[in-house]
């Protein structure tokens, strides 16, 4: 079992777990993920590392309530264990002194992209931070990425809070104002792709850290395999970061689609028997 | 001089499970001996002066001396005799190829009818576990002599090793990446052939010998293996197995609904996916499944998906029957459930439906040419016998190699163009001081029995390196 310290309710079905895992906040960098599992009926599912803290021997992970699994880590609270807590996971972002870096965030890839940012802005870069929502009251952390970013700029599609539309229309401002040295673009699939869309005639190189479905997280599977250059890649271990403009997105985004109906379902079951609980 | 003793030729037979009642369910397909057909089978023994079969044993058991206990009846004499060098009997007598093992040198098996060794294996293993006050007299009891060691990976391999060492006075630590112990025989090797409970008595058996199993530890991410040669452990026996699965690499291949076996069968073994929902993690088993390969994975995996559901479960193998890999039992088996087997046929390519599944497969009829390097008759494709298959699952069963994450992580340590770890096959050294290597990572996809032979000759010079 692995302890939860603390529990934090970031915004409308985001949470933050702060897990004791002291052997894994030692090895943690930014980019590795960690792959839960919650009870012994659980499904082992992948949760980017969002921070971490060697002394107190802790592991930040922030997520958003899709399906069972994550409805489940979020009836959780500090003092209840988490049944597996396997990492770090996937190789580490490429951290260097690259000159200005766009850190693109969509929303929960916010959590992620927090670690690199900071090494990143620690490196030397200038970092300037996209940070994207649907509404208003899906922005979380924005005062630690700000801490961290020479500029950071919010958009959201309902135009609730900072700038009204997606997190593309800053990104290309950006590359036609300024010499741009690398884009990390992080967030749902599509938002990835029409990233990597919007830097390719541009010519800047754009990491993305992807997102399929996994088992073991460990390269003995196979299901979280990605194309990347027209070649097959395992995303757990050769990954998760790829460039993003040579990445098959549209069989990555079909991959994921592959169980909703048993997702549904399993849903559904737990639902029911939450409530007669 | 004429022989003298009386030789019966009737082995006993297992009973099993119907086959039309059993391709729809998990539970065991070999019911095991009852105690009259356990003695019956035993009194075949000739007890050989010279008894070959211990030598076709990677483990040494002393079957003859096992075999007499059971014939007079003295099973916690029997439990001794096979635990005192084997400390997974419940699952040798249950997956070992006996048949290229033990009973192929039998001095019977030149009449035909080798001693069911395996089958008395098992017997024994399943009366210990039925009585579990016998194991308490057992108990191990040795003082630590002080060193430690560290072990990777929980499969046949690592349990065995860690056993005997544990035996000898090391405190040894095993870690596992995944969330259970038992390697293949825990996330690869179905339910109906090796039931789980089986596998985790026998590591619990481990365990009682004061050996610590850290689930969740991927080594090379959560420490190195120099990392634990420079903190707490004297040394490293490197047994993580050969799980990366390999793939056809054709087009397609991507699609929803294909699978490797790997993935096919740790869903259903490991993470329980024939029980859900009320396990969380899904599977897809539509109508018409393919699975690809001709090995011991693809019977497993064919197997599997009739018990999931499955309409019909065709096998498609570019060679014919004689040269399939797979043992005779687990082919007669899957054949009896009904598993349709396509010979001589090579998938091409994967066709998808509008919603990006898989619909079908197109393949292409193989005939056999001259031996290759392995002494199988190479397969040739046959031009114009394109045909198209319609399917809804497929299963990608064309074997596995090591995981890059030890090797490309530990300073040192040479491996092979196969990428499997250098280790000498007597002893299992490798180029790195202080780590032994066996199982899967050393030899490539092999058997339970020779990882665990391997276990045990590690254990045997780790100790005669720190005794000597
Ligand atoms: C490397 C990696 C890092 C991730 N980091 C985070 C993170 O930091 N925070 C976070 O909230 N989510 C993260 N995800 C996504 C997260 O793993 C999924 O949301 C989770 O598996 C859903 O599980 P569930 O049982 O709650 O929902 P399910 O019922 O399994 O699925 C519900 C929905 O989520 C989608 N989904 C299912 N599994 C995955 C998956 N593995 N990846 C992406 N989408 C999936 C399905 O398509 C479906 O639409 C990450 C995924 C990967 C691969
Ligand atoms: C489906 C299937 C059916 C089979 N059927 C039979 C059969 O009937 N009879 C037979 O004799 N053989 C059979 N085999 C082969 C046999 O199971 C293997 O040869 C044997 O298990 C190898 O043992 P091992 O100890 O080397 O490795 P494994 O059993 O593969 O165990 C290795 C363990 O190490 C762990 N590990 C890997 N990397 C790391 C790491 N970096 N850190 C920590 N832990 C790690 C893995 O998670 C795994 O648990 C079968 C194999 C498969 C896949
Ligand atoms: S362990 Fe395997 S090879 Fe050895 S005696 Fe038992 S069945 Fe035969
Ligand atoms: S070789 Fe066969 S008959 Fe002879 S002792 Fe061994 S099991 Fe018995
Ligand atoms: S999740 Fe299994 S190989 Fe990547």
């Amino acid at each position: 079992m692995y302890r939860i310290i603390a529990k934090e309710r970031l915004a409308e079905n985001i949470h933050l777990l702060e897990v004791e895992a002291p052997e894994v906040a030692k090895k943690a960098q930014p980019g590795q993920f960690v792959v839960v599992r919650v009870d012994e009926e659980g499904e082992r599912i992948p949760l980017t590392i969002a921070d971490w803290d060697v002394e107190k021997g802790s592991m930040t992970i922030i997520f958003l309530e899709v399906g069972t699994t994550t409805r489940k880590l979020a009836c959780l609270n500090a003092g209840d264990g988490i049944l597996n807590f396997v990492g770090p996971l996937g190789r580490p972002t490429d951290i260097d002194h690259f000159g200005t870096v766009v850190c693109v965030a969509g929303g929960v890839g916010a959590a992620s992209l927090f670690p690199i940012s900071r090494s990143l802005k620690a490196c030397g870069n200038e970092v300037i931070t996209i940070m994207g929502a649907r509404t208003k009251q899906l922005i979380f952390w924005e005062e630690r990425l700000r801490s961290i970013s020479h500029q950071l700029i919010i958009t959201t599609d309902d135009g609730s809070y900072g700038r009204k539309g997606v997190v593309t229309v800053p990104l290309k401002e950006l590359l036609e104002a300024r010499k741009v040295d690398r884009v990390i673009a992080i967030g749902p699939a599509v938002m990835m792709k029409f990233c990597c869309l919007t830097t390719k005639p541009f010519g800047v190189s754009t990491i993305v850290s992807l997102n399929p479905i996994m088992v073991d997280g460990t390269g003995m599977c196979g299901c979280c395999r990605v194309s990347v250059e027209g070649e097959t890649r395992f995303a757990c271990v050769d990954g998760p970061d790829f460039d993003g403009h040579k990445v098959d997105w549209d069989l990555l985004m079909n991959r994921q689609r592959a169980y909703l109906e048993e997702e549904r379902k399993s849903l559904e079951l737990w639902e029911t028997k939450a409530l007669k609980k | 001089m004429a022989e003298k003793i009386k030789i019966n030729l009737n082995r006993v037979p297992m009973p099993k499970q119907e086959a039309a009642v059993r391709r729809r369910n998990f539970n065991e397909v070999a019911l095991g001996y009852r105690e009259q057909q356990a003695v019956e089978e035993a009194s075949r023994c000739i007890q050989c002066k010279k008894p070959n079969c211990i030598k076709g044993c990677p483990v040494g058991v002393n079957i003859p001396e096992f075999i007499r206990a059971v014939c007079e009846g003295d099973m916690p004499e029997a439990v001794r005799i096979i635990k005192s060098t084997n400390s997974l009997p419940a699952i040798c007598g249950r997956v070992c190829p006996q048949e290229t093992q033990c009973e192929m040198v039998c001095a019977l098996n030149k009449k035909g009818a080798p001693i069911a060794i395996g089958r008395l294996e098992r017997y024994v293993a399943d009366w210990e576990r039925a009585h579990p006050e016998i194991a308490e007299r057992q108990k191990n009891r040795v003082t630590f002599n002080g060193k430690k060691m560290a072990i990777v990976g929980s499969g046949p391999a690592g349990l065995t090793c860690a056993a005997d060492l544990a035996k000898l006075g090391y405190e040894v630590t095993i870690f596992e990446a995944l969330h259970v112990a038992g390697g293949v025989l825990t996330y690869g090797i179905p339910e109906f052939r090796l039931p789980k409970d089986i596998v985790q008595a026998e590591v619990d058996y481990v365990k009682s010998l004061g050996v610590d199993i850290k689930l969740d530890h991927v080594i090379g991410k959560i420490a190195t293996v120099d990392e634990l040669l420079q903190g707490n452990y004297d040394a490293v026996f490197l047994a993580p197995g050969a799980g990366a699965p390999m793939f056809l690499n054709i087009p397609g291949e991507n699609l929803i609904g294909i699978y490797s076996a790997n993935e096919f069968l740790t869903r259903t073994n490991l993470m329980k996916a024939y029980r859900f929902p009320e396990y969380d993690t899904p599977i897809k088993v539509g109508r018409n499944v393919a699975v690809i390969g001709g090995g011991n994975v693809a019977m497993d995996a064919s197997r599997c998906a009739l018990r999931l559901g499955a309409g019909k479960v065709h096998l498609i193998y570019r060679r014919s029957e004689v040269e399939m890999p797979a043992r005779a039992e687990e082919r007669d088996n899957a054949k009896e459930e009904g598993v349709i087997f396509k010979l001589l046929t090579n998938p091409s390519h994967f066709i998808e439906d509008e919603s990006g599944k898989v619909k079908a497969v197109e393949c292409y009829e193989m005939e056999l040419g001259e031996p290759d390097e392995s002494g199988r008759r190479r397969p040739i494709r046959k031009p114009g016998t394109e045909f198209t298959m319609p399917v809804d699952t497929v299963v990608v069963a064309l074997g596995t190699r090591p995981n890059p994450i030890i090797p490309s992580t530990t300073e040192g340590l040479e491996v092979t163009k196969w990428g499997t770890v250098k280790a000498d096959e007597d002893n299992g050294r490798t180029s790195k001081d202080r780590v032994w290597c066996g199982g899967d990572m050393a030899t490539g996809a092999a058997t339970v029995i020779s990882a665990m032979g391997a276990g045990k000759r590690a254990a045997a010079n780790i100790n005669a390196y720190f005794e000597g």
